[in-house]
């Protein structure tokens, strides 16, 4: 256990600081009153989004026929509206695509954390959450696999042969993990999560999301394990965990009130939303591929 | 070149007894060129009684061009008569959407699913075909031109300008004169009021000398503190734009809709008080449904 407990704390301080900025972003555009001026100022902090933001702008999405240099002179051109939308929809993809996308796992990975992003929100605004507090649960959703990211990019020959062994033995893929690495992505995520000093909610989300211990004690969480569930009963994206576990939780069941047949049947109106982010991954990864000069 | 005003209200068709006199419909207006080319600038309410008078012209080929996506600018067209009809061709400009990511076609054939509409696109019997456009592309309609330029509203809004054999009109579409979103003591205050001088010279250098500018007024200066960043303009920032772009005639529009007919009218005498006339300054008008000006 030594051995591995000094695993963990190199690969975490191994990863990069946590963007805040994405955080902040995703608080600061659910307040529909938000100053310009301090969205611009979180955008400015962070040099990758603000490339992003810039590649976008000057994309054929936009046909602009200068080009833009600034954030500051993109508000100006396009309109601050434009530019918190963006800004909107390029965050939670930021959260992953750091390091993700360039393999096959961490591709269907990034799907399987948009589901449960979104699903996590749906069942939270189900439940009388706020509309405001809502943009914490998806946000918890979208990071809870994040400790899978660190360790398929740490340890790539190993992740890859614990994803086969979970495969191969129809085994939750934490316990794979286990028995091929002596350490699992819930302990990694806990860590990354402590290291980034998220929100309580996200904590929870990343490190306990296989332990249901805690099931009926924080709304963030139980909204994020039955997501986390109902994403791989739907069928959207891969976890890269074969077992898939049901039914929930009593606590669950009873706060969410109905089992997981009941709330797959009210998601009917998020296939939309799941279609949006979609087509963004979509013409994201063409935009941070070529630059291209194509017609969109 | 000849103008008809079809649809003149902002946001939301207000139909009443107070707004007889201006009318209710909201943004359409027609330009014809000097060869009669049909051009139409957006498809509010205002285009289907402008579609009832096109019945003796049919078949006829009509150059839609929209200058955003909202509902108050597109919601007429399921009802552009001439689509049900064979023979007829309508060419639907408009802006890419890069947040939604989907072009032109996509979002207003979307005004035309089931649940919206009970004729489906596939059932239209004109032909209707869609051209994304991009800033300042040049299109050519018979004996006209249309080119745009990216005002500020919040989604992409092109303002069209239409020349024709020496005449011009420029359309706003839906546009807020620039603001800083920064205090002077920000540091970052005077590198945006550049970016903002750079922005609105090209807008002024765009509209430059047009015989008409149409422009989006949906606010006096008493209500636009409330409404800063909703994308509109006001009678005051339209008068100052008209005489830097030195215009002949200036058209308000987009009238706020919860503005009677008598509040318009008292709204556009207190702008004048407040701007009192000066050498060569343009006309300033009210838009009016019905309303034709001849070039």
């Amino acid at each position: 256990m030594g051995h591995s407990k000094k695993k963990l704390l190199n690969l975490v301080d191994g990863m990069p600081a946590f963007p805040p900025s994405v955080y902040h972003i995703l608080k600061l555009t659910a307040d529909i009153n938000c100053a310009p001026k301090a969205l611009v100022r979180v955008i400015d902090l962070d040099p990758v989004l603000t490339i992003k933001l810039l590649q976008l702008v000057n994309s054929p999405y936009f046909g602009l026929s200068r080009q833009i240099g600034s954030i500051r002179q993109a508000v100006v051109f396009v309109g601050i509206n434009t530019i918190k939308n963006l800004a909107l929809t390029i965050a939670p993809m930021e959260m992953l695509s750091r390091d993700a996308l360039n393999t096959p796992f961490l591709e269907g990975l990034l799907s399987h954390a948009i589901a449960v992003g979104v699903v996590a929100r749906h069942l939270a605004r189900r439940s009388g959450i706020s509309e405001m507090e809502s943009t914490d649960f998806f946000v918890a959703g979208l990071l809870h696999d994040f400790g899978k990211i660190a360790l398929h990019r740490f340890f790539p020959e190993k992740h890859a042969k614990a994803l086969a062994l979970a495969h191969k033995k129809q085994l939750p893929l934490h316990l794979a993990e286990q028995e091929i690495l002596n350490l699992d992505h819930t302990q990694v995520g806990a860590l990354l999560a402590d290291k980034w000093q998220l929100p309580p909610g996200c904590q929870a989300s990343m490190g306990q999301h296989h332990n249901w211990k805690h099931a009926g004690e924080s709304a963030v969480l139980d909204c994020v394990i039955a997501a986390n569930i109902i994403a791989k009963t739907i069928g959207v994206g891969h976890s890269g965990n074969p077992v898939i576990d049901n039914p929930l939780h009593p606590a669950i069941e009873h706060r969410l009130g109905g089992d997981l047949s009941d709330l797959i049947g009210t998601l009917g109106d998020i296939s939309g939303e799941m279609h949006k982010v979609q087509r963004f991954i979509h013409s994201w990864q063409n935009v941070s591929a070529s630059n291209s000069t194509e017609s969109p | 070149m000849k103008i008809k005003f079809w649809g003149v209200r902002g946001s939301i068709a207000t139909p009443g007894a107070a707004t007889v006199r201006y009318g209710g419909n909201t943004t359409c207006i027609e330009v014809r060129s000097d060869d009669n080319d049909l051009i139409i600038l957006d498809a509010g309410t205002g285009i289907f009684p402008l579609a009832l008078t096109l019945f003796p012209e049919l078949p006829l080929t009509c150059h839609l061009f929209i200058t955003h996506t909202h509902w108050d600018h597109i919601q007429g067209l399921p009802f552009f008569i001439p689509n049900f009809i064979p023979g007829n061709t309508l060419r639907i400009h408009g802006a890419y959407d890069p947040i939604a990511r989907r072009d032109i076609r996509d979002i207003l054939s979307g005004q035309l699913q089931y649940c919206y509409f009970p004729v489906r696109e596939a059932e239209l019997k004109a032909r209707l075909e869609y051209i994304t456009l991009r800033e300042r592309q040049t299109v050519v309609t018979g004996s006209a031109t249309v080119t745009n330029i990216l005002m500020n509203h919040p989604v992409l809004n092109f303002g069209y300008r239409i020349e024709c054999q020496g005449k011009s009109v420029f359309f706003t579409g839906d546009h807020e004169h620039l603001y800083n979103i920064y205090e002077p003591d920000d540091e970052e205050f005077s590198e945006y009021a550049l970016f903002m001088n750079q922005k609105n010279q090209s807008i002024i250098d765009f509209i430059r000398g047009v015989d008409v500018l149409i422009a989006d007024t949906s606010y006096t200066i008493e209500d636009y503190p409330a409404k800063k960043g909703w994308g509109h303009g006001t009678f005051d920032a339209n008068i100052a734009l008209a005489r830097e772009a030195g215009v002949k005639t200036v058209f308000f529009t987009h009238h706020e809709p919860t503005r009677s007919d008598d509040a318009l009218e008292r709204a556009l005498a207190e702008a004048m008080a407040r701007n009192p006339r000066r050498p060569g300054d343009p006309q300033f008008l009210l838009a009016r449904e019905g309303l034709v000006y001849e070039l």
